[in-house]
């Protein structure tokens, strides 16, 4: 499959996300929508990204490993679009809110360190970069796996009863970095 | 005509309580398919009439000059476990709220107590609208049209005793029809309480109806409490007990996290929650947040409730 029908997958919650607000169809609280669906979507992407390299394990499956920057790169942009949402709709871009938030509640703060962390990922994806930097690039690179699990952090300290669903995230991403170990 | 009588029967062939009762769901399920089926418009009246206007309700109680939330919002966004976590999963399970012969039972230090059918614990109690703000500790509120009456009405025909200083409430508990309660989501029943003073305030009511109409199931249909100057999760829906107590009552989310959810939980823009910050909350239909009212915009009606104790303490 070629990489630009990849691109286009990536941009599916995007697009449904703006033609349910167009036609009013997010429900009550809109907001709340875009910003649970933005980290939804990140994560998920994260969780593919780290899915592919044992994947491409199966013959059938070889060629997948030539979409993991465009995933990984759709990662950061729903997470992003989530920062961004919290920010601006959340906030109201209050400096001194949001500095309160990072200090007292430790789910946005870890969220903003997993943001950090995969932001050299993310600049350090451009071709011609990525051709200057060479190996130290692999080292980098690295970040995701501690990303990853401040983002499974990130939805554990904010689920208020129900764990099912930060669980399932939790064993998904147990398989992947134990996979990775035993290898 | 003399009783029939088969001594033969062993208590193996005695079909299990549990499998009645489906087999009389079963047939419940497959008359009302049949009856929709038959009669398309007449379906469409059984669904309306669990919408039906309320009668003769005093209007003007108390109203309030801000935006009435729409129905349609207030009632597909709710927080009701024992329906669904998620917020549109309880008016999606909705019909499994059992409502026909509903009762409730009056406990503890209260004169008159006993199991009440729920006309009769209404009777005598005229209907009024009471437009109040709600707001949900999570950081959201809305404005709604309530329809109930006082529940220091009830109170006073129930009579507390001198040893009545709590009044809790407890939601329905049957996992066999409620599914969030299938699992162990919170401890069931839901239980909340308040102070008897916070109780037989006049602006905390029993409401069985809102917006004209009968309390949709995920509301909290039949009855429940509205406690304006507190997060919502003091209003609890669906009652079906009622008892006065000495001692206060363990109380579920604040049995469940502590140091998130107090017993009083008064709505305070200056007590900031581990999760939210509650200085500002978002109103529904509303982009941005609006900022948080001392006990919800009602302080001058309750904060003498309050007035010797530390707030930052009795949250």
């Amino acid at each position: 499959m070629p990489v630009f029908v990849c691109f286009l997958l990536g941009l599916t919650p995007l697009l449904w996300l703006l033609l349910y607000s167009w036609q009013g169809m997010l429900g009550a609280n809109p907001v709340e929508l875009w910003l649970r669906l933005s980290g939804d979507w990140g994560l998920w992407c994260l969780l593919l990204t780290l899915a592919l390299s044992p994947l491409s394990r199966w013959r059938m499956l070889q060629g997948v490993l030539r979409w993991r920057r465009m995933v990984g790169l759709f990662s950061f942009f729903y997470a992003l679009l989530h920062l961004t949402v919290y920010l601006v709709l959340e906030r109201a871009l209050s400096w001194e809110d949001i500095a309160q938030d990072i200090g007292k509640r430790p789910y946005i703060t870890v969220g903003i360190l997993a943001f950090v962390l995969l932001l050299p990922l993310a600049l350090t994806s451009p071709r011609r970069i990525m051709l200057r930097l060479g190996s130290t690039r692999i080292g980098w690179h690295r970040l995701v796996y501690p990303a990853a699990l401040l983002v499974i952090l990130h939805f554990f300290l904010q689920t208020r009863a129900d764990w099912h669903v930060p669980l399932l995230h939790a064993v998904v991403l147990a398989v992947l970095l134990a996979w990775r170990l035993v290898r | 005509m003399p009783l029939r009588w088969n001594p033969d029967l062993t208590p193996e062939e005695v079909t299990a309580e549990t499998l009645f009762r489906q087999r009389r769901l079963f047939m419940k399920g497959a008359l009302a398919t049949t009856v929709s089926t038959l009669l398309a418009s007449s379906a469409n009246h059984l669904l309306a009439a669990s919408h039906a206007a309320l009668p003769r309700i005093q209007k003007g109680v108390v109203t309030l000059d801000e935006n009435q939330t729409p129905f349609k919002d207030v009632s597909t966004y709710t927080n009701f476990y024992e329906l669904g976590s998620g917020k549109s999963t309880p008016a999606a399970n909705a019909e499994r709220l059992p409502l026909d012969t509903w009762q409730i039972s009056v406990e503890g230090a209260f004169q008159q107590t006993g199991p009440f059918t729920l006309q009769q614990l209404l009777q005598g109690h005229p209907l009024q609208e009471r437009i109040y703000r709600f707001r949900c500790v999570e950081g959201w509120s809305m404005v709604i049209p309530w329809i109930g009456f006082p529940l220091r009405d009830l109170l006073s025909r129930l009579q507390p005793t001198q040893a009545a200083r709590y009044i809790v409430f407890e939601t329905l508990y049957d996992p066999a029809h409620l599914p969030g309660q299938t699992e162990k989501t919170l401890p069931w029943p839901y239980r909340e309480g308040l102070r008897l003073d916070e109780a037989m305030h006049p602006l905390t009511i029993l409401a069985v109806g809102m917006y004209d109409r009968h309390l949709p199931p995920q509301n909290g249909a039949p009855l429940r409490l509205v406690v304006p100057w507190k997060y919502g999760f003091k209003s609890i829906k669906s009652i079906v007990r009622i008892r006065a107590s000495y001692e206060q009552p363990q109380t579920t989310w604040n049995q469940m996290a502590p140091n998130e959810y107090g017993f009083y939980a008064n709505v305070n823009p200056e007590v900031s929650h581990p999760r939210w910050p509650q200085n500002k909350e978002r109103r529904i239909g509303e982009l941005l947040r609006r900022p948080t009212l001392p006990f919800n915009g009602y302080a001058e009606q309750v904060a003498h409730l309050y007035k010797d104790m530390d707030l930052q303490k009795f949250f």
